[in-house]
Formats: structure tokens, sequence, C-alpha cells
């Protein structure tokens, strides 16, 4: 009988033998940790394409003129690298990812509150991927409209518009329904004793990031959708030939795509408030401030669309009461800045991978946060809009911020997904690879930015060429810490040294349950404390 | 201290100064606080750590101390940005002309030039009119800018400052030779550009063909060349009766440019491929362009020699 229970006890959900054998056990699961590591899987081959992609776009940059391709391949590879990135990395990345396997452990439940429903927006995510992917290689051409699809250019061209923004279409139905999948686990599944406050603050996080996602996302699909009939029957709803109004298009379009930045971004705060409390031993400070900031970001979030743009000719009066929300909406980012660093004070800082990682996630979002202070500014904005100011900024919230989020994420909780452990001393260099090799690439892109180099282009002139040479020698150092960084993951997974269950130390529910974790997760039930972080 | 120029300079730069001078305080703050934080309180020290309770009145100063200065920094930048959307009533007026991918120029009397030539000094008015997609009127040394929208009619005025001659850049995105889309300002006196303008020869009383004006019209030559250089697409010069070589699904062919192929190639674009040109390039111009148009397209090509 004693026997029974351990062996029970023991089958982790890598081992658990189901209905369905070999990759049908992963493709047919509809266990969140599963789900979890499809999305992992096909998300991290996406990031590795666009982030070659990228390095390509670097590589055509680093002299002017004409270097290893041609302008109409450039157009397009921007293109997908935009909509790969967007729509089937950074949207996806952190919530169908992390969310998926550690938002029922963290409030105590067994599985999230719809684990077909779960499965099958998987299954939508493919789908949309690749339709993304197939547009690349149909007759007309790939796209070249970039991710924004601005009409009435994308009402117009000749390439695969269609294709694409039906992808975009389709895969902003896996992220509603994921959201939705979300919002009701964390309404009905927490654990008796688990109220909304005792929730670890990834949860909340992840709660505001549901709403927005169920709330957005819809808009984007219809303005997708009215794209489309415009190309296929000249409606005029976006090309002025037809008595369509282009700016129309922009709103809507941003209406959705700038709330979509904080669907990337606040998993990823999410993320390092879980990290720091744990490498510092500290219980984390401000947990209502920074709850209810993932609340305010949320809110305000959606009112500030219009400083996308604020050169398209908008009224007077728009632009400064978006200019005005603008720096408003920054300020529940610097409440959660300023509540890690107090959690940091007085604490027993252990500097591991995944706190390397998570400081420097800091250090990299507060650059880009600050840099969107000088677009947020009417004066400002009107020198550095469109301009590779706009794209070092972007770059440093989305993979300075989410990215490295991402990574910190990966290395705090592998332990935790494959019970092994992997390299500390490798995970070391290859974070400094990729720091310096972040920095290199988009530093430079301020500067030229300001001097009046404008974005998306493929040629530009002989003053503006030694920012994009640092750039790139910074692209390629990157792309070495990145597979460096990959490797070390890959090796660990494997033949790493098996990990403990709770290997930082950690106070949360997931590390209270075995690495790997058994099927359900929790074999008992799960003791709640008040404070999800209590180390007293 | 800072003054350069246009009229803008000085109001935009002092804000970069401000908003950055402020974000370089808090970041090398943040940054030091955390390195800082590493070392004094690093777990090889053996020091348990020590726990603290919430305080509402630091988490209220944290609050409210940024946003004043957030506050601060809206001011400015709405200050300075206020008066780029008021030019003076007299202000001369010239209007911005973008097609793909070139800017032209039209002044008072409908005088057209190909690079935008202002008084030293003297306020003007920039109505910026697009034939076709979004282009961004942009001229970094000016802190000017402002997006061209078709069927809008947005504007920008300024007062250039100083003698000299400047890059216009196009900042949205507008297709193949987007980054090509490039012009000049040059600043001179008020009696050289008196001058100047006095014999610019007026090219709207030229006569031209009704076939080049649609081809003009419809931005068909931003990728063909009437002169025999290659842009985007093949030149249109010598183009009728010679012979083309072909590539379509079922291999490459030559064919003899006639009528029926060159209304094909405008209707039908990416049924058969010119050799050693990308496919999706050029648009359909089905709906766009009438048989007639086309008809006039082929009566000029056939001048073309
Ligand atoms: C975006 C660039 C672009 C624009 C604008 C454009 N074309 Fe083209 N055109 C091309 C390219 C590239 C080709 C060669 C590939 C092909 O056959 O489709 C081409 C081919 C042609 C050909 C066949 C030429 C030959 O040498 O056989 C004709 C005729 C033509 N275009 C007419 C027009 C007309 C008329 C317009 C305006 C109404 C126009 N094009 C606008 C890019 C363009
Ligand atoms: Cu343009
Ligand atoms: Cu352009």
């Amino acid at each position: 009988m004693i026997n029974a229970t351990t062996t029970m006890e023991s089958v982790s959900y890598l081992d658990h033998k189901g209905k369905y054998k070999g990759i049908f056990a992963w493709i047919f699961a509809t266990d969140h940790k599963r789900i979890a590591l499809l999305y992992l899987y096909a998300i991290s081959t996406f990031f590795v394409i666009g982030a070659i992609l990228g390095l390509l776009m670097r590589l055509e940059l680093i002299s002017p003129g004409q270097t290893i391709m041609t302008a109409q391949t450039y157009n397009g590879i921007f293109t997908v690298h935009g909509i790969m990135m967007i729509f089937m990395v950074v949207i996806p990345g952190l919530s169908a990812i992390f969310g998926n396997f550690f938002l029922p452990i963290l409030i105590g439940a067994k599985d999230v509150a719809f684990p077909r429903l779960n499965l099958f927006s998987w299954y939508i995510f493919i789908t949309g991927s690749i339709l993304a992917v197939l547009s690349q290689f149909l007759r007309s051409g790939p796209p070249d409209t970039g991710w924004t699809f601005y009409a009435p250019y994308s009402t117009a061209t000749g390439t695969n518009v269609i294709f694409a923004t039906t992808a975009a279409f389709v895969l902003g139905f896996s992220s509603i329904l994921t959201g939705l999948n979300f919002i009701v686990t964390i309404h009905r599944m927490r654990a008796p004793k688990m109220k909304f406050f005792s929730m670890p603050l990834f949860p909340w996080s992840i709660y505001a990031t549901a709403w927005i996602q169920v709330l957005a996302t819809p808009i984007i699909a219809i303005t997708l959708l009215m794209l489309i009939a415009e190309r296929l029957f000249k409606i005029g709803f976006f090309d002025p030939a037809y008595g369509g109004d282009p700016i129309l298009f922009q709103h809507m379009f941003w209406i959705y795509s700038h709330p979509a930045v904080y669907i990337m971004i606040l998993p990823a705060m999410g993320v390092i408030t879980e990290i720091i409390p744990t490498f510092c031993q500290r219980k984390v400070y401000g947990y209502k401030a920074i709850a209810m900031s993932s609340l305010a970001i949320a809110g305000v979030g959606y009112l500030v669309w219009g400083h996308h743009m604020f050169t398209s000719g908008m009224s007077e009066t728009a632009r400064w009461v978006f200019s005005l929300l603008t720096f408003i909406v920054a300020i529940p980012s610097a409440v959660k800045v300023f509540n890690w660093l107090a959690t940091m004070y007085k604490g027993s800082i252990d500097l591991k991978p995944p706190l390397l990682y998570a400081l420097s996630f800091i250090f990299l979002f507060s650059i880009g946060g600050l840099t969107g202070l000088v677009l947020g500014s009417l004066a400002t904005n009107i020198q550095v809009h469109d301009t590779s100011f706009v794209v070092a900024h972007f770059h440093y919230i989305v993979f300075g911020g989410m990215g490295f989020g991402f990574f910190a994420a990966l290395h705090y909780w592998f332990p935790k997904i494959y019970g092994r452990m992997y390299n500390f001393r490798r995970a070391n260099i290859a974070w400094g690879i990729l720091f310096v090799g972040f920095n290199l690439l988009y530093f430079p892109l301020f500067i030229i930015g300001m001097q009046g180099m404008p974005r998306r282009y493929y040629d530009y002139l002989p003053q503006f060429q030694t920012g994009h040479v640092i750039s790139t020698i910074g692209g390629i150092i990157l792309i070495i810490g990145l597979f460096l960084m990959i490797r070390n993951l890959v090796l660990g997974a494997r033949k790493g040294a098996k990990a403990p269950a709770n290997p930082w130390n950690g106070s949360t529910l997931e590390w209270q349950i075995v690495s790997p974790p058994p099927q359900e997760n929790f074999d008992e039930d799960p003791l709640i404390k008040n404070n999800p972080y209590d180390y007293e | 201290m800072f003054s350069g120029a246009s009229n803008f300079v000085n109001g935009v730069d002092k804000t970069f100064f401000i908003i950055l001078g402020i974000s370089f305080f808090f970041l090398i703050g943040i940054t030091f606080t955390m390195i800082f934080f590493v070392l004094k309180y690093n777990r090889k020290k053996k020091i348990a750590a020590v726990q603290l309770k919430d305080n509402t009145w630091l988490e209220i100063t944290w609050t409210l101390v940024p946003l004043a200065l957030v506050m601060g920094m809206f001011y400015y930048g709405y200050m300075a940005f206020i008066p780029t959307r008021y030019p003076p009533k007299d202000a001369m007026e010239v209007k911005v002309i973008a097609r793909m991918w070139k800017w032209s120029f039209e002044y008072k009397g409908g005088k057209q030039s190909d690079s935008l030539v202002l008084p030293v000094n003297k306020a003007v008015k920039l109505n910026l009119e697009s034939m076709d997609v979004i282009h961004g009127f942009f001229i970094p040394s000016f802190r000017l800018k402002e997006d061209v929208v078709p069927g809008k009619h947005n504007y920008t005025w300024c007062i250039p400052e100083e003698i000299g001659q400047y890059e216009i850049m196009c900042s949205s995105y507008c297709g193949v030779r987007h980054s090509y889309m490039e012009g000049q300002v040059v600043v001179v006196s008020e009696d050289d550009f008196n001058k100047w303008l006095a014999a610019l020869p007026d090219k709207s009383k030229e006569t031209k063909s009704e076939g080049f004006k649609i081809l003009q019209n419809n931005g068909c030559m931003g990728c063909h060349s009437i002169d025999g250089s290659k842009i985007v697409g093949p030149s249109f010069k010598g183009l009728y009766g010679s012979t083309v070589e072909l590539v379509a699904d079922d291999g490459t062919k030559k064919i003899t440019a006639d009528s029926t192929y060159i209304k094909e190639s405008i209707f039908l674009p990416d049924k058969e491929i010119v050799a050693g040109y990308q496919k999706g390039i050029m648009k359909s111009y089905d709906n766009i362009l009438k048989k007639e148009d086309v008809s006039k397209i082929i009566e000029y090509l056939k001048t073309i020699k």
C-alpha cells in the first residue's frame, strides 16, 4: 500500500502514460503542462527563424547600397520578421508557455478551466502560423507592407497581403481563447483558501493580460477583415480612391496593437516579480501596488493608441490628449521598478542566472521606457517618429523586456519543467554575450534615429554608416549568445544533473511539489499561505 | 543654446535635453542601486534577509514624484509643439506633391520644381498632397515631419533660418523605393529666391501627350523609366515592338511586345514575368486604368523608341 502511493506520486507529467503513445501523447494532450511545452517548442522555433531574418536585415544594412539582397527582398523580410515576432512569438510567448504551465500550479489548481479548449487554441495557433509561413511562398510573392499593414499601400500592393492578414486574424483567435481560459481559471479554479490577494503576482499579471487579449483582439480581427474585403471588393473603407480613409485604418490598427504591447510586457513583469523575491529571500515589497499597477497599465493602456499617429495629421487636441495619457501610463511601470528595487533592499541576494536575466530586464526595460518618454512628448516625437529611434525603443521594450523576461523565466522554471538543471557557468557566459550584443545592436539606432535615419530603409546616407556597422556587429554577437544559451539549455534538459524540488528556495506553490510536477500537480491539498512570498 | 536651421530647432532640442537629462538621472540611479544592492546584500556575506513592512507613504511618494516629472515633460513638449501647428497668415504657400518615389514642389502660379528652394527667414506653409500611398515629409535638420496622406490635406510650416542645403526624406514606408525617396531643401537669400523662381520654367504649360500624363499620374514612372535606365521594372524606352523574354509557370518563352502583350502586362502583371524581375512588385491596374487609358499609354510607348 505504501509502495503504491509512492509510485503514484512519482509519475511526472513527462512520463505519464495516457490513452495515446509517442508523439500523439503530446499533440493530443490536454494537460496544461504538456500544452505549455508544445507552445514552447513551436514558439522557440519561430523565434530562432525570426532572429535569423533579423540578422539578414542587419547584414544588408552594414553598408549603403545593395549588400546581400534586393530592396524587394528586404521589404519582404522586415515584414515577415515583424509578423512572426509579434504575432507568433511575443504576443503568445509568456502567457501561452509559462502562463499555461505555472498559472494553474501557482493558484493550486489541477489544470486550466477548459483543458480541451486549451489544446484547440494551440491548434489554431499552429494553423495561423502555417498560413503566415505559406504567405511567403505563394505565387504573387511575400507580403511587403510591414507588420502594420498600413492602407492604402496594403490595399494596393500586388503581394500576398490577404494570406498574411488571414494568418494574423487566425492567430488572434488563439490569443482570445487562451485569455478567456485564463480568466475563468483564475476566477473559478483557485484552491479553496487562495484569495485573490493571496495569489502570487505572476497570476495577477496573467489576469490583467488576459483581459486585454479578450477585449482588444477582436478589434484587430475586424480591422484585418475589413482590409481583406477592401482588397477583394474595393469597398472604400480605407482607400481614398474609393472614398475611404487611410487614417481610419491606423486608428483601428493601433486600438489593438498598442494594448498588444502590454500583452507582451505584463507577463514579463510578472515573471520578474516572482524571481526577485526568490533570489533575495524577501517578501515582495508593495504587493498591492504591483498588483494594482498591472491593472492600471491594462486599463490606461487602452487610451494611448494615438501616440503612434502623432504625425498623421490628427487635430492638435487629439495629439495633446494622447500625449498626456501616454505620460500617465508610464507611472505604473515606474512604480513596479521602484518596488522591485525595494524588494532587493536588505535581502540575501544570490546572483544566479535567473536573477542576472531579471536585473538585465530592469536595465533594458528602463531604457525602453525612458526613451518612450521622448516618443510621447509632442515636440520630440516630430523628430524621432518613424525613425530608427522607434526601432531601438521597441526592441528595448519587446526584446530587452519581454525577451529577457522570457529568458529569465526559462532559467528560473527550467528545473521545475524538466527536473534537471543547466550549467550555471555556461549560462552566465551566454548571458554576458547576449547582453553586450543586445546593447551594441540597438543602442546606436537611438543615435542615428535622432539624427534623422528613417526606419524601414533599405539604403541610407553615408553619414549613418558608423551606427549601422556597430549595430550589425552587435547583431552577430547577439546571435552567438543566443545559440550558446539555447545549447546550454538543451544540454541541461537532456543530460543535466537531477534538480531537487526547490533548488532556489522559493516560497510559491510550484516549489512545494516535486520536479518535474506530477500529472495532476498536487498529490495532496497544497498549503496556502496568506502572503505567497512568506520567507519568515 | 540650441539654434539651427529652422525656427523649431530650439524648442524641440530643449525638450530633448530636458527629457533625456531626467531619463539619464533615473537610469543611472536605478542601475547603480541594483549593482550596489547586489554587492552589499550578497548572500556570500551570510547575513539573513530582513523582512520589511510595506509603507503606503513611500508608495505614494514614488508615484507622485515621477508623475510630477512627466507632467513637466509633457508641458515642455506641448509648448514646443503648439507653434508648429500655427503658421502665420502671411506665410508663403508651397504645395508638396508626394508620389511613389519622388517629391515635387509647386509654387504659386503652378510652377513646379524637384527641389524645395526657400528664402531664408521667411515663413513658408507647406501643403502636403499625396498622389498614391502615405509618405512622410521629413526634414531632420528642421525638426519637421508630417505624414502626406492621400485624400487628406495635411500641412506643416517653418521659417528656415540658415542658408544651406538640407535633406528631405520619406519617413513613412511607401514601397520598394521608399529609401530612395529623397529630396533637397535649398535655403537661399530672398533675392536669390526671387531670381530662381522667375527663371523656373513653367512645365504645367508644356503639352505632353495624354499617355505620358496617365503614366505619371498613376505612379508608373516610379518603377519604369523612359530613358532606358532600369529602376524597379524594365524601361519603357524601345519596349514597343521589341523582343521580351518571359518566365511563366511552364518555362520561359520569347514574344514580341505588341499591344495585346502590353495590355496584359498592365492588367495581369503576375501572369508572366519579364526575365530577371520579381513577381508581386507591380500590382494589377485592373479596375484602376480604363481600356482607353491603356490605349493612350500604348500610343505614347510607340513614340519612345
Ligand atoms: C512597383 C513598381 C511598378 C509600378 C508602380 C509599375 N510597374 Fe510595370 N512592371 C514592374 C516590374 C517589376 C515589371 C517586370 C515584372 C513583370 O513582368 O511583372 C513590370 C512590367 C511592366 C510591363 C512589361 C514590360 C516589359 O519590358 O515587358 C509593362 C508594359 C508595365 N509594367 C506597365 C506599367 C504601367 C502602365 C504602370 C502604371 C500604370 C506600371 N507598369 C507600374 C514594376 C512596376
Ligand atoms: Cu514615400
Ligand atoms: Cu517612403
